[in-house]
């Protein structure tokens, strides 16, 4: 009778680990991966394992070409990157952590510090000062030497 | 603040005699000269600032309004200032009053970076975010300044803030952000797609044709005509540093 018990013992002690030792669903499945919302057109500058691994790189060297020389292209700027990834909710690439940006840099832990000072919406399309469209006539820079140039 | 009518005395005097000569006779070889102008300025993305222009101002302040500030508007919306005027803010254009106590007569005129040819701005920066762009465009690369104020305390002009207040809703165009030194780039964003800086545009607009902007090098930009034809100011010019801003009237 007494070994009976012990084994009744051990079968409850057992059995009790068991269920103690389970994972829980959540936590088996890790904390989740980014979900990024996909962005406007048809594809990206660079293919996406590109992007993935590379886009600071990217984003540095343009940043010195356009900063120091001048040079404007527009395939790796920062300005072309908000353009067609700022989220459908928030109009932002950084005013959320479910946007584009903060999505994965919140996943990964790495702080951003480029929206420190450069704009995380796209330039509003209605005309004002900001995103105006370019004058139709040539340039105004052209009209004030032709103009100088007459008198 | 001394009289400096002739540019052509500065060291690159020769280099301004040739680029003359050189345009007049390619100009006869081309008939219409302005083609010529218009090939010279314009730029594609990819290729750098020249070194073959250099950006200038022309201020006229007899045609500058006493309590008009229609520039430093445009200055504030065209960049994302507050447009307030204490100690610690952003002020890319002062508009200053200047009474001559001897006679009592009143100037009143925008100053800005001067775009000096020297800057003693970028002669003090530690790191090197004080530069100077080949076409003479005085900046400060805001990835690498430290915001010691080292170049506020240099310039002559008074012509830099320092962001103490941390900025959202920027420009896309002109970023800014706190900790950072911030000065007047001739709206270098505009310029490089063939505008003018929206200071001289809304001059421009609003009737007053105070502020003239153009190409330096170029003999035939209406600067430069200008600058040959009328006398004009350096301020400061005790100091050497050949500003790239000129007024006309002080």
């Amino acid at each position: 009778m007494a070994r009976l018990g012990h084994w009744l013992r051990l079968a409850v002690f057992l059995g009790m680990a068991a269920v103690l030792a389970t994972p829980s669903q959540e936590a088996a499945a890790g904390v989740n991966l980014p979900k990024l919302e996909k962005g406007k057109g048809d594809a990206c500058v660079e293919d996406t394992e590109t992007m993935r691994r590379h886009h600071m790189s990217m984003l540095k060297h343009q940043r010195d070409k356009t900063m120091r020389h001048g040079i404007r292209t527009t395939k790796h700027s920062l300005k072309g990157c908000v353009e067609c990834h700022a989220g459908s909710k928030t109009g932002s690439v950084a005013s959320t952590k479910e946007d584009f940006c903060m999505a994965c840099h919140a996943y990964a832990g790495v702080k951003l510090d480029c929206w420190d000072c450069h704009a995380t919406k796209p330039a509003p399309k209605t005309p004002g000062p900001v995103g105006k469209a370019p004058r139709p006539d040539a340039s105004p820079l052209l009209a004030a030497t032709v103009n100088g140039a007459s008198q | 603040m001394s009289e400096q009518n002739n540019l052509e005395g500065r060291a690159d005097g020769d280099r301004r005699e040739f680029l003359k000569t050189g345009a007049a006779i390619t100009g006869a070889a081309l008939a219409p000269g302005v083609l010529l102008y218009g090939v010279a300025h314009s730029r594609a993305p990819e290729q750098p600032a020249s070194a073959e222009v250099r950006w200038g101002m022309l201020i006229d302040t007899a045609k500058c309004g006493d309590g008009c500030s229609d520039c430093v508007t445009a200055c504030n919306t065209e960049n994302g200032l507050s447009g307030k005027t204490g100690p610690q803010d952003t002020q890319y254009i002062r508009k200053l009053d200047i009474k001559d106590l001897r006679n009592g007569r009143v100037h009143s005129l925008p100053m800005l970076c001067q775009h000096c040819e020297h800057p003693p701005c970028v002669d003090v920066c530690p790191t090197g975010a004080s530069m100077k762009r080949a076409d003479g465009i005085v900046l400060v690369d805001r990835h690498i300044c430290i915001g010691c104020r080292y170049c506020m305390m240099a310039c002559p002009y008074k012509a830099r803030s320092f962001a103490h207040e941390p900025i959202t809703d920027q420009n896309p165009e002109v970023p800014r952000g706190k900790g950072c030194v911030e000065s007047c780039t001739f709206c270098v964003q505009r310029v490089d797609r063939e505008e003018l800086p929206a200071c001289v545009e809304a001059c421009e607009a609003n009737g007053h044709q105070a502020m003239l902007f153009g190409d330096l090098m170029d003999p035939q930009s209406a600067i430069s005509q200008a600058l040959k034809s009328q006398p004009s100011t350096e301020v400061r010019a005790d100091l050497g540093l050949n500003t790239g801003v000129r007024y006309q009237g002080i």
